[in-house]
């Protein structure tokens, strides 16, 4: 088992405290994102040292699912909800406003690692849409002549 | 004791609840009164976020777009009186509104949305809470069975089963294999503008507790698993927090109030999936695997959870179960549009909680009881389309669902009359579009969405989609050639056969039904290579009118620096240079930009 540079102690922590249950990885690999903004393949070794399930299943999961990231996200995540409601709002034009503001494609990450740019689908809150999120942070009524002025509070 | 409730559901706090909340109790703490301040769940009203009620004793008044001001104001002048300031007012039971959002809704689910607080098991038991529970195990399992099917109650989260012929089933199956059956409960809401479960569970989760402990009687189960999608932070913790008070109260665990049965629920995060909605998609995440369907030639009924057999209902559904045994079989069974009495497939009854949104004035949480027309649920709640648009479809369904156009407005909105003409009524996300959405637009935002979803075990989902993107793209750019809707309903066609799962072979539905109702606009974009919609951006132009005051604003805002003028004349946009990100549309406060 390679040690790498991830904090062994902190993912056996987390997995022992779904008790190593292999029906639980998933739970797992969600705690190991939150807490180190990516699953890396050492951690991912780890899981599959305590639980059992092989590598090439837990990089499934890792693909498969998309809260999982295999390189380290930004400090901030900035979602831009593209559910029904916020798309028929205009949210793809947010969207592409962030991309130009950032200067990133969606889906990555600035170079400072300060900021990440996702689309999801939805977050529930359609009655205020279009809505964007950063971090837990969620802002309602959204358009792109906001983009500078909710930026600044992060930088 | 009078009361001051804050509505505190996901959207209300986006809106600034907890910002007015802490200047009402600075308020309430400075003039000395002796008030109860409460965070709610949703009230429905989302339109009026951040809402407040202020409540003395049976008089009830809200007030909506509440700010950190008018919180003050509302404290300082009605918090210890019976005078509201009417002009803040929404709402209230002893004052006639002009606001008749509710005249046409029947809250039963919803119920205690908005009325009680979410995070306090008291609430809920003082409302009669948990007392349906005592009922159901007095008359023991087999009757309660009897007493669901009864009711006709059909599953709340899309497809329409009987909900009470599943749980028979589960009893059966388990019986027969003697193994203990699980129930679980999908609160994986994925459907893009779809929100009543994250409102149910944000807003009254004893309800779905409830619910799932009848149910789990009645089938004799001994485990129930929560499936929560991980997008929903503040349902996840307060559904966490209701078990745990329900372990507490002894509402969950041995020998639960006496009867002898023992029961558990736990909690299960999503991790981002829209497949996972899917019954079996959901067990293999449960299991630890990747959300992949299989093919249902075994029931989950038989073989679900770790193979054994497993009753899988929505949030609406479990929630709906403590009002089935308050109100009796029979009275929830005469709300419906059909005769259940007989047959729970003879029609639909109950109510139906909508997540009514998109280009509609009132936008929020509503519930109404089967077999209400859809003109009245967009007109007379929602109040019909905001700044003088005119309509254009609604979509309800989510990505599996349909597009209807004008025309339908009059149709009951029921599980058999929807799928009739070709949507569907879903988890009950409605979405509302004006004359300024582009339908080829929105079938490629559905397939977009779906070709990103689909899990890719199934050749006729993976590829299919791929293939109706490429030629919706075509269409969209004005490179869509003669025949390119015939292909579309071809492959559609070999989906809608061939598909290994629901969410498979109902995919091409966004396609199909904008092809059956707008096919003029598909025409218009191959033929004419013009968006009616003024959507697609290969397709338009943005012009500045005569209206244009010259205040710079748009000049100000534009990415790409192709607008230019000088103030308080008449601006000009570069169309060399223009990006078509509509952003000087969105800006101009005199209408000033148009769409060609």
């Amino acid at each position: 088992m390679s040690s790498g540079n991830c904090d062994i102690k902190a993912v056996e922590g987390i997995i022992k405290k779904w008790e190593n249950d292999r029906e639980y990885v998933i739970e797992m690999m969600q705690d190991l994102q939150h807490e180190f903004r990516h699953v890396s393949r050492d951690a991912l070794e780890v899981v599959n040292h305590h639980t059992g399930v092989s590598l090439a299943d837990l990089y499934h999961i890792a693909t498969f699912y998309k809260t999982f990231s295999l390189e380290p996200r930004g400090k901030y995540e900035i979602q831009i909800c593209l559910g029904t409601a916020c798309y028929v709002k205009g949210a793809q034009r947010i969207l592409e406003a962030f991309e130009r503001e950032l200067d990133i494609p969606e889906g990555s990450t600035t170079k400072d690692k300060l900021f990440s740019l996702k689309a999801v689908r939805c977050i529930g809150c359609c009655s205020i849409a279009p809505v964007i999120t950063i971090n837990e942070e969620i802002y309602g009524d959204f358009s792109a002549d906001k983009i500078k002025a909710s930026l600044k509070k992060y930088k | 004791m009078n009361k001051i409730n804050i509505g505190a559901a996901s959207c209300g706090i986006a809106a600034g609840a907890k910002k007015v909340k802490k200047v009402i109790a600075d308020e309430v703490k400075k003039n000395n009164l002796k008030v109860e301040i409460i965070e709610t769940g949703c009230i429905g009203m989302c339109y009026n976020e951040p809402l407040v009620e202020i409540i003395h004793g049976d008089k009830s008044w809200i007030y909506g777009k509440v700010t950190e001001k008018t919180a003050k104001q509302i404290v300082e002048h009605h918090a210890g009186s019976d005078t509201p300031i009417k002009e803040l007012l929404v709402k209230s039971n002893v004052l006639t509104t002009e606001d008749d959002f509710f005249d046409k809704q029947m809250k039963l689910v919803t119920r205690n949305c908005g009325v009680i607080d979410p995070s306090r098991i008291d609430d809920y038991i003082s409302n009669n809470g948990y007392t349906f529970l005592q009922k159901a195990l007095k008359m023991g399992p087999e009757e309660v069975i009897k007493e669901v099917i009864r009711s006709g109650i059909r599953g709340r989260g899309g497809g329409g089963f009987p909900a009470g012929v599943k749980w028979e089933s589960g009893r059966e199956a388990a019986k027969k294999k003697k193994e203990d059956p699980f129930v679980v409960c999908n609160a994986d809401e994925g459907d893009p503008g779809a929100f009543m479960d994250r409102t149910l569970m944000e807003s009254d989760p004893h309800a779905i507790i409830e619910g799932m402990i009848i149910g789990a009687f009645a089938i004799g189960a001994p485990q129930g698993f929560i499936y929560v999608r991980k997008e929903y932070p503040l349902a996840l913790e307060r559904i966490e927090n209701a078990i745990q008070q329900a372990r507490d109260k002894g509402f969950l665990g041995e020998n639960i109030l006496g009867s002898g049965f023992n029961f558990n629920i736990n909690v299960h995060r999503g991790a981002g999936a829209f497949v996972c909605g899917e019954s079996t998609a959901l067990m293999a995440s449960m299991e630890g695997r990747v959300g992949e369907p299989r093919a249902k030639y075994i029931h989950n009924v038989e073989s679900g959870f770790r193979n054994q057999p497993t009753v899988l209902n929505n949030v609406e559904t479990w929630a709906n179960i403590p009002v089935i045994f308050d109100k009796g079989a029979e009275w929830f069974g005469n709300i419906c549009s059909g005769d259940v009495s007989e047959n729970p497939w003879n029609g639909s009854s109950g109510t139906k909680v909508f997540s009514l949104t998109g280009n509609v004035e009132k936008t929020g949480l509503i519930e109404v009881p089967m077999g209400i027309t859809m003109k009245e649920i967009i007109y007379d709640i929602g109040g019909g389309i905001p700044n003088g648009k005119k309509f254009k479809a609604v979509q309800t369904g989510g990505p599996s669902g349909g597009c209807l156009p004008e025309s339908f407005l009059h149709i009951e909105v029921d599980f058999d009359t929807l799928t009739n003409v070709g949507s569907m009524m879903g988890s009950g996300g409605m979405i509302v579009m004006d004359e300024n959405i582009c339908m080829v637009d929105v079938a490629k935002y559905f397939i977009r969405f779906l070709e990103e979803e689909s899990c890719g075990k199934c050749s006729p989902c993976r590829e299919g989609l791929v293939i109706l993107e490429v030629i919706l793209d075509r269409i969209a750019k004005g490179q869509g050639k003669d025949g390119d809707i015939e292909r579309m309903e071809e492959i559609s066609a070999c989906m809608q056969n061939a598909a290994l799962c629901e969410l498979g072979k109902s995919a091409p539905n966004p396609v199909l039904s904008t092809i059956k109702y707008f096919r003029d606009e598909y025409e218009a974009h191959i033929k004419e290579k013009k968006c009616p919609g003024g959507i697609c951006k290969e397709l338009i132009t943005f012009e500045i009118t005569d209206n244009c005051k010259g205040c710079v604003i748009c000049e100000k805002h534009c990415p790409s620096e192709a607008i230019s003028g000088f103030p308080k004349e008449i601006y000009h946009i570069d169309q060399n240079k223009c990006i078509k990100c509509g952003i000087c549309v969105d800006v101009c406060k005199f209408e000033a930009v148009t769409v060609q």
